[in-house]
């Protein structure tokens, strides 16, 4: 239960964190909050040769309200969030997702960036920043890229950052005060990871209606527009009237994989986001 | 690596390895033993110190991230107004047994006071989830819990009372017959 040895460096600026990880010579992790990092380090699951403490970095720790959307910097922590210490584009969802997040000392240290460079498939921040349409700012010594949830998180405890990348921020849109909110994670313990999620947004003056299931097997289903090899409708009126045959199918098809009760207890939370969702 | 920090007031500086945990930094340096480690993963909450203020699971912040910060351990807060009245109340209320997990609960319940005043039995418990007691014996703590922002509300009648509205009418009557005695 103790760390194998590291190097630490704590860099104060951005540019000279990104020097750090781009460097040749060692094998680096980046560190902000280390609520799923330092777990693994302690396990020896992870045995990087350096890592580097974000945590300090005027740039990574910023909150930013910009016209149409929130930047939120890697390493504002859950709790900062929860105590809307930081601008909610959501007004309040975000504050309330954040305050479901594993325990009070947990949220205290662990970050956005850090959960969603984790990506934990049923993570909060992942399946709710996806269902919200973040976009996820990148950066690396040489270029920066924006990516939306879907292409950073691509499997479980996997992402498409490349070496020497790290996110430095997301970008949150702002939504509009009557779009409609709905999110249910189905733990066995307060606190503990979902066996099942799922969010919806629907909000129709910017014509955005989402659904998105988590804690999958794989990277968190995203569901909107037409163009879907099932109808997003179909699904929200199968799995709100309680149509477990229809709804069940349409999960599979959607891409949902797992035996009889994953798929049931994920149609389960689903159907208790969209009674949430739904117009008082 | 060089690391200077405040603990529990005092000023320390050491020399330390880079993967050496707050609490083993705590315990092993300065032996501050009443921080406990159970599960050295983050998952028991029995390590639960400050930092800056903020409850942390100091066995899943390593020392050299403390560098310039200021952290409080159980053993500093022995003349905190909130802890005295925690203790008192864990006493009344038979909220230990074994103990290993008290210095973490004890942390977290000092953070419920401050952040949550108006929390009733079920938000008290939500809020400790994140500190396991292998005695099982959450009845005591919590009780305990109440029983300090029950006497707070009472004491501070602007302070809006809302814990009973969820309650347990049995809980309600034993904690009750439990004050008056």
């Amino acid at each position: 239960m103790k760390a194998a040895q590291f190097l630490y460096e704590r860099p104060t600026s951005l540019p000279q964190a990104l020097a750090l990880l781009g460097a040749e010579e060692h094998v680096a992790r980046v560190l902000a909050g280390g609520q799923s990092l330092a777990p693994m380090l302690n396990l020896r699951l992870s045995t990087p040769e350096m890592l580097v403490d974000v945590t300090r970095t005027q740039e990574m720790t910023r909150a930013e309200d910009e016209r149409g959307a929130v930047v939120l910097g890697a390493c504002v922590t859950h709790a900062s969030i929860e105590d809307g210490r930081v601008p909610d584009p959501t007004h309040g969802i975000m504050r309330r997702v954040a305050a479901g997040i594993a325990y009070r000392a947990v949220r205290n240290r662990g970050t956005v960036g850090g959960s969603l460079a984790h990506a934990d498939p049923a993570a909060d921040w992942v399946v709710t920043l996806a269902a919200l349409g973040a976009q996820v700012l990148v950066a690396s010594a040489r270029a920066r890229r924006t990516l939306t949830i879907s292409e950073l998180v691509v499997g479980p405890f996997e992402t498409s950052l490349a070496a020497g990348e790290m996110i430095e921020a997301i970008r949150i849109p702002k939504i509009s005060r009557d779009a409609r909110w709905g999110y249910c994670k189905i733990a066995r313990k307060a606190g503990k990871f979902a066996d099942a999620m799922a969010a919806i947004l629907f909000d129709p003056q910017a014509d955005i209606h989402r659904i998105v299931v988590g804690a999958t097997e794989s990277r968190p289903l995203v569901i909107e527009g037409s163009g879907e090899p099932m109808r997003r409708s179909d699904l929200a009126r199968a799995a709100a009237s309680g149509d477990e045959v229809a709804g069940a199918d349409l999960l599979e098809r959607a891409g949902l994989a797992g035996d009889a009760y994953f798929v049931h207890l994920h149609l389960v939370a689903l159907k208790r986001a969209l009674s949430e969702a739904k117009p008082q | 690596m060089k690391l200077t920090l405040k603990v529990n007031g005092m000023s320390v500086s050491h020399d330390v390895e880079p993967r050496l945990h707050l609490a083993d930094f705590l315990r092993e340096k300065l032996l501050l033993t009443g921080t406990h480690l159970g599960c050295e993963q983050g998952a028991c909450g029995a390590c639960t110190v400050l930092l800056d203020g903020d409850p942390v699971r100091s066995c899943i912040v390593y020392a050299v991230a403390c560098d310039g910060r200021e952290v409080e351990t159980i053993e500093g807060l022995d003349s905190d107004e909130t802890m005295v009245e925690l203790r008192a109340a864990m006493s009344r209320h038979h909220g230990l047994q074994c103990g290993f997990c008290t210095p973490g609960m004890m942390l977290t319940a000092r953070d419920i006071v401050a952040r949550v005043p108006d929390a009733g039995e079920r938000r008290i418990r939500q809020e400790l989830s994140g500190n396991i007691c292998r005695c099982t014996g959450y009845m005591g703590i919590v009780a305990a819990i109440r029983s300090v922002l029950a006497d707070r509300a009472t004491a501070k009648p602007r302070v809006k009372d809302t814990s009973r509205s969820e309650d347990f009418a049995g809980v309600q009557r034993t904690e009750r017959a439990l004050h008056d005695e």
